[in-house]
């Protein structure tokens, strides 16, 4: 009986104590920033999509490589896939597209087809187009070339 | 019984009425009432006309509403960034009166399938896509994208301000005698499945070598 009443004494001067370290540490901040509650935060920058002409290098060499054109509007669903209409062969020779991969035409069982895999359809969930905005947060990535100086160009 | 009592049918009082020369009023003055008319009257089918060419008049049937409609507000004809939008009769409408006419004609068939049902539900839209959309390539490739060019014309493109693939194929495109629609199908509503086969096979019964910009000569 004695102990639960120590053990109960003890779990509420635990608590007593993180109350107070709490209350002197930083203050929480949300996602207003350092917007106080009566201002109104500066709005959003409004950064236009990175183009570039020669493409985007690729970090490492599995890297599905970023889109360095616009794509609004362009359908991609199970009716249609506009990415095609021009990576696709044989019409990319003609329009100066890089061809869609080999690697496209597999399914996840290594079975090849003549179209491209149902698992490879919707492009966009893994090529992006990219945007010149600052970071968010510190970013310490390093290229693959960057790692090892045994691969480095 | 003599002749005088009985009266000449409705018609025919009017027909005679309508043939014999006027008695007390002028020539000029006919003339001049039925030029007014005449204007009040074509301005008024003008004017009629013209309430079935406007955005609001197409989407009042929900079949336009509920499928074309919605796939086309995601597009930049609808909300781009200078805010000049084209609707549904901008480029489904000729805007020369002589094709406007024809097409207005045409549209009662159109008419008839919104009161037969033939399109009322979205299975049965989508079952007719394909064919709806191979209608509306082929009259754009017949007519060598008459509707586009009401907007955008070829050699008035700066391809300066284009993207580089852009100004790349719309200058292959000018010398080929390509036309927007071979390229730019599905700009306004969603293409269907099997668009790429039907566009290839539409092309090649107009007598098209390929359904893309046509090759270099």
């Amino acid at each position: 009986m004695t102990h639960k009443i120590w053990l109960a004494m003890a779990v509420t001067a635990l608590l007593g104590i993180g109350v107070a370290v709490a209350q002197n540490a930083a203050p929480v901040t949300s996602l207003r920033g350092e917007t106080a509650i009566d201002e109104t935060s500066p709005p959003p920058l409004n950064l236009k999509q990175a183009k570039p002409a020669n493409g985007f290098g690729r970090a490492y060499r599995q890297q599905p490589p970023l889109v360095p054109h616009r794509i609004e509007g362009y359908q991609v669903n199970l009716n249609f896939n506009k990415c095609l209409s021009c990576h696709a062969w044989p019409q990319n020779a003609r329009f100066g597209a890089p061809k869609v991969s080999e690697t496209h035409y597999a399914t996840r069982g290594g079975e090849r087809l003549d179209e491209v895999s149902p698992q490879r359809w919707f492009c966009t969930q893994c090529h992006v187009p990219q945007v010149d905005a600052p970071a968010l947060v510190p970013n310490a990535f390093k290229n693959a070339r960057e790692l090892s100086g045994a691969f480095a160009n | 019984m003599s002749e005088n009592t009985k009266r000449q049918g409705f018609l025919a009082r009017m027909w005679h009425a309508f043939r014999r020369p006027a008695v007390t009023i002028a020539a000029g003055t006919l003339l001049s009432i039925g030029f007014v008319l005449g204007i009040v009257f074509w301005g008024g089918f003008n004017w009629s006309m013209e309430l079935t060419n406007n955005e609001t008049f197409c989407t009042s049937c929900h079949e336009m509403k509920d499928n074309v409609f919605v796939e086309y507000r995601n597009t930049i004809h609808y909300s781009n960034r200078t805010g000049v939008r084209a609707t549904c009769p901008d480029c489904h409408v000729p805007k020369d009166w002589l094709h406007k006419v024809a097409r207005k004609i045409q549209a009662t068939n159109e008419l008839y399938h919104h009161f037969k049902g033939s399109v009322d539900t979205p299975e049965k839209f989508n079952a007719k896509r394909l064919e709806l959309a191979t209608n509306v390539w082929k009259a754009m490739k017949t007519t060598d994208s008459r509707e586009c060019r009401n907007c955008h014309e070829f050699r008035s493109m700066d391809l300066s301000k284009q993207e580089n693939r852009a100004s790349k194929l719309h200058e292959e495109a000018l010398g080929r005698g390509g036309t927007c629609i071979d390229c730019h199908r599905g700009i306004a509503h969603q293409l269907p499945a099997g668009a790429v086969a039907a566009a290839e096979k539409l092309y090649k019964s107009l007598g098209y070598e390929t359904f893309t910009l046509p090759p270099p000569k």
